[in-house]
């Protein structure tokens, strides 16, 4: 035992002999990192355009739309639940928005203060199902995915006829909530898409709310032991129905995009999404248990979809090899943090 | 007691309970008291009026006497044992003590005033703690964000309202170090600690908010020879602090190590009721296990088996 000599050095620094090296170990987003690093890497030989501006920025955007979601949803598997409905819940936020300012010749803004209310109601009912009866939340969100899925295609059929929403391009607000929700910045040469802001500040919200707040206390410790935290007052119920509804606002920004971005929206989309949310929270070191993982290691899960899915565009290869890809990656991050824990606790 | 021992009454202890909670989650919940502490004499408080008094009380539930008649004098500074066999209807006081049920009949006094507790809560405002044995604790979470958990003081306004997390790291550190526990890392996850590390976490985050009688659970129940020892040695120091102690265990030898006072229970009734020199280990061993039940066990055992070398264990 070291223990002698640890406390011999200053008392309020007795962090100091533990390394460098074995504090980032530590890390829930370490493997994350280094699986993105290597992908770059990767693409970044194989590809030529790859590293030019308008590559990078293309990933980038491709990351954020992914991202804007993955963070809350990492924040809810850490907190111990799932959201299986989050996919589609962009495509009702979205199509809500839409069909209120399109039928009632509304001003956008209208439709898409509506969608904020009623994104966030959709949230609250997933919070409050799963509070109250105590049902698995796997089994309450794969009720309320089948439920919007319908609601999506049947009520957009049932309104406009057709399988999409009617163009709102030509509506009064328009130009500004799309430069809210779908517009681009240009640096120089690089276009920035607003999409990659909203993600920026989604990261550094969850960040600080998981690291710096009492809150964040609680989702870890609602997340990693529920009936020790009730124990000792941490009010369980309000945290998860707070994780819930973080979910939702994370979906209205997507949508809100989705929306502004194309005009239209396609009633069958974001089937499949909430696994590749789930996915980049994973891979950035959420456990599927609950009670671990990072916002920032989420982001960087996202930053490697991104990736892969332009760079194999870029490299001009057959982009019927991304899903593969995604799923090999999955695997080798989860193996990666695993391992990487194993050893982190092991060498304390 | 130097100056940076004292620097608690975060702002952020006065964390609203949950309504939700039912009475039993509450119990547990030592971190969560408000420091009484400041206005009352802790330390030494070996004579003078006792801080929990237990005069001939009882508990029924319908028609079963789960207690009957138990008296039990807690003092700061002293260390009471309550022992007993299973259902010998330690769980029953420890639930009168902790505030979970109320007692039907008999006196309870805290301070030397009677009172009847109604809530697990109200036990914890006048000072009574309870560390059960699960702990209440999130293995995966660091050392000090589980030492605050539920109570975490913070710095700040409005959105800018964040933990203080320099007064959290620093002021686990020194209750572990006052409490002789010396962590490397208040940063690693409190699922790393052995478990008499982690039951010594417990006991210090309860004496830290503001406890004054301490109920430990069966804290050795679980633990190794070695780890027992930690944990007694913890138990000393809560003492030693001017804590009344209530230690309910079934295990004589450990008792012994400790204890000022042992209260035996059977069966829900007072079996015996010694003060530490009134009573050798051997004797404590056998009262405590039943005596002749005991010696007639191993008569019984004798005849069904061959006889073995320690068939009158």
């Amino acid at each position: 035992m070291s223990a002698t000599v640890e406390s011999i050095a200053a008392e309020d620094e007795r962090l100091l002999p533990r390394s460098p090296l074995r504090r980032l170990v530590s890390r829930p987003e370490l493997g994350s990192v280094l699986g993105a690093i290597a992908v770059f890497l990767v693409f970044a030989v194989v590809a030529d355009n790859f590293l030019r501006a308008g590559s990078l920025g293309t990933v980038l955007y491709a990351a954020s739309t992914i991202g804007i979601m993955a963070v809350p949803v990492a924040l809810l598997m850490i907190g111990g639940e799932f959201d299986l409905s989050a996919g589609v819940m962009v495509t009702s936020s979205a199509l809500i928005s839409s069909m209120i300012s399109y039928e009632f010749t509304a001003n956008v803004w209208v439709g898409v203060g509506v969608s904020l209310v009623a994104t966030l109601a959709i949230g609250l009912f997933n919070g409050i199902l799963l509070t109250r009866t105590g049902l698995p939340s796997f089994i309450i969100t794969l009720g309320t995915f089948l439920m919007l899925t319908g609601l999506n295609l049947g009520f957009t059929k049932l309104i406009s006829g057709t399988v999409a929403t009617k163009s709102i391009a030509d509506m009064d607000g328009f130009p500004a909530a799309r430069a809210l929700f779908a517009s681009h910045l240009s640096i120089g040469s690089f276009a920035v898409q607003v999409t990659v802001l909203w993600w920026i500040g989604m990261i550094a919200v969850a960040t600080w709310v998981l690291l710096r707040t009492r809150a964040g206390n609680w989702i870890f410790a609602v997340g990693g032991g529920r009936d020790a935290a009730r124990a000792v007052g941490v009010p369980v119920e309000r945290t998860k129905i707070g994780l819930y509804l973080g979910v939702a606002l994370g979906a209205w920004i997507s949508g809100q995009h989705l929306l502004f971005n194309y005009n239209v929206v396609q009633s069958g989309e974001g089937v499949g999404n909430e696994l590749i949310y789930i996915a980049a929270a994973v891979i950035g070191g959420c456990l599927l248990t609950g009670g671990y993982g990072s916002a920032i290691g989420a982001a960087v899960g996202a930053l490697i979809f991104g990736m892969t899915s332009k760079g194999i565009v870029f490299a001009q290869w057959d982009p019927n090899w991304f899903k593969f890809f995604l799923g090999a990656m999955l695997l080798a991050a989860t193996l990666l943090n695993l391992w990487i824990r194993r050893r982190a606790e092991a060498t304390r | 007691m130097t100056a940076p021992d004292e620097p608690r009454d975060p702002a952020g202890t006065a964390a609203e309970p949950d309504p939700g909670t039912t009475p039993r989650e509450d119990a547990a919940r030592s971190a969560d008291t408000p420091p009484p502490a400041a206005d009352h004499p802790v330390a030494g408080a070996a004579t003078g009026t006792p801080l929990l008094e237990l005069d001939a009380v009882s508990k029924h539930y319908g028609n079963i006497r789960a207690l009957e008649e138990v008296s039990l004098t807690v003092r700061g500074g002293r260390v009471t044992c309550v022992l007993g066999d299973n259902g010998a209807g330690k769980s029953t006081l420890i639930k009168i003590i902790a505030g979970l049920h109320r007692h039907d009949a008999g006196v309870f006094r805290v301070d030397g005033a009677e009172t009847s507790l109604a809530s697990p809560r109200q036990a914890l405002e006048v000072g009574i703690a309870t560390v059960y044995q699960d702990l209440a604790m999130v293995p995966l979470m660091p050392v000090w964000r589980n030492f605050f958990l539920g109570s975490e003081p913070t710095v700040g306004r409005g959105p800018l309202r964040r933990l203080d997390v320099r007064l959290m790291r620093s002021t686990t550190r020194e209750r572990l170090l006052r409490m002789g526990i010396d962590l490397r890392d208040v940063d690693q996850p409190i699922g790393t600690l052995s478990g008499g590390e982690r039951q010594s976490v417990a006991i210090a985050r309860a004496v830290h908010f503001g406890a004054r009688v301490l109920v430990l659970d069966e804290p050795t129940a679980a633990l190794g020879v070695k780890q027992a020892g930690v944990v007694l040695r913890r138990v000393a120091a809560a003492r030693d602090e001017g804590l009344g102690v209530v230690l309910v265990t079934h295990n004589p030898h450990h008792a012994h190590l400790v204890g000022d006072h042992f209260v035996l229970l059977k069966r829900g009734a007072m079996a015996g009721d010694h003060a530490a020199g009134e009573i050798t280990l051997d004797e404590l061993t056998r009262q405590m296990a039943g005596g002749s039940e005991l010696a007639e066990l191993g008569h019984e055992l004798r005849r069904a088996a061959p006889p073995g070398p320690d068939s009158d264990e």
